[in-house]
């Protein structure tokens, strides 16, 4: 297994607890820190710097892609030998946010997002030109369990 | 080629207003990490504290919010595999299948999306993090149990690589 960073037990904690309900107050770090029976400082400098080692990516918002515009999964199946080529000429797109390269005769799969349907079917479109591979389109058509952060196991 | 656009979902879309756009380009790489972080939004967009929080507010009920989170990045914490899984369940039970995959904690996200057969059957998706491959594996065993009887077949899609990661980018 590959080593891990170590994180305290006040990151640990603000990590787990606020993977969700991050205030939406005038004072968002009292009120953690409120919680948590800490100084204000204590919290923002702990963030900051969780930020800072990159073990926190970013506080704020997770948008819904669905919502704030139209998004598909999409996924090509392309000779193993031209992955890296025909994923560079995907990313390439400002509409592509995610690509993984993944084990499966379906070998590329990327999340398109864009302002609406017809912003989204023309991206598909030239994407599908550009590379020269069908376009196995999934987009969602209903969530069961959407991206709320998952347990994280510190041991 | 298929006809794969035929498929794209319509409606549910949620068109911000102006300045609801730049509170999310505003915000989407993050908050300023200070006391008043909102503050601080409102006077780079010149208006009060009051709206960003009531805007911000409007958004997360409409769901174009999800969440407000402290973010960590998995692959730091030593979460480097993700494993899609992917099943093919009878349509009439994917909802109850659906919302109990989605209630385990091991489990990112849950998603309804269509078959395109022959070439793909599976019509539910769950994302599995692990930290080794028998964690995701021993994951991956107990949604086989949960199924039981109603998995017609499953496949799993590893992560070999990320090739490009960025969060919601909505242009000024």
């Amino acid at each position: 297994m590959m080593s891990t960073v170590k994180v305290d037990t006040l990151g640990q904690q603000i990590i787990d607890r606020y993977q969700k309900g991050f205030p939406l107050s005038t004072t968002p770090f009292k009120d953690i820190a409120n919680e948590l029976g800490l100084e204000e400082q204590r919290v923002i400098d702990c963030v900051s710097s969780l930020q800072e080692s990159e073990i926190v990516s970013r506080v704020g918002p997770v948008f819904n892609h669905e919502k704030a515009g139209a998004s598909t999964l999409a996924a090509i199946s392309v000779p193993e030998q031209l992955l890296n080529e025909v994923a560079d000429q995907v990313n390439r797109f400002d509409e592509v946010n995610h690509n993984y390269a993944r084990e499966h005769e379906y070998n590329l799969w990327f999340v398109v997002t864009a302002t609406d349907e017809q912003h989204l079917e023309r991206t598909l479109r030239a994407i599908q030109n550009t590379t020269g591979y069908a376009i196995l389109n999934l987009p969602m058509e209903q969530a069961y369990h959407i991206d709320l952060g998952f347990k994280l196991n510190w041991s | 080629m298929n006809d794969s656009h035929s498929q794209l979902k319509s409606g549910n879309t949620f068109q911000p207003t102006g300045l609801d756009r730049k509170l999310i380009v505003a915000t989407q790489e993050g908050l300023p990490l200070t006391s008043r972080p909102y503050l601080l939004l409102a006077e780079q967009l010149n208006i009060t504290e009051d709206e960003v929080i009531s805007r911000m507010q409007r958004m997360q009920d409409a769901g174009v919010i999800r969440r407000i989170a402290v973010v960590p990045d998995h692959y730091k914490l030593g979460y480097t595999l993700n494993g899609m899984t992917v099943w093919d369940v009878p349509d009439d039970m994917i909802k109850t299948l659906g919302q109990k995959l989605g209630s385990l904690e091991f489990v990112s996200h849950c998603y309804h999306r269509p078959r395109h057969l022959p070439d793909w059957p599976h019509n539910l998706f769950a994302m599995v993090h692990g930290r080794t491959q028998q964690e995701v594996d021993d994951h991956i065993q107990t949604i086989i149990e949960l199924l039981g009887e109603h998995n017609n077949g499953h496949d799993v899609l590893f992560s070999k690589r990320i090739l490009k990661k960025t969060g919601l980018r909505i242009k000024k």
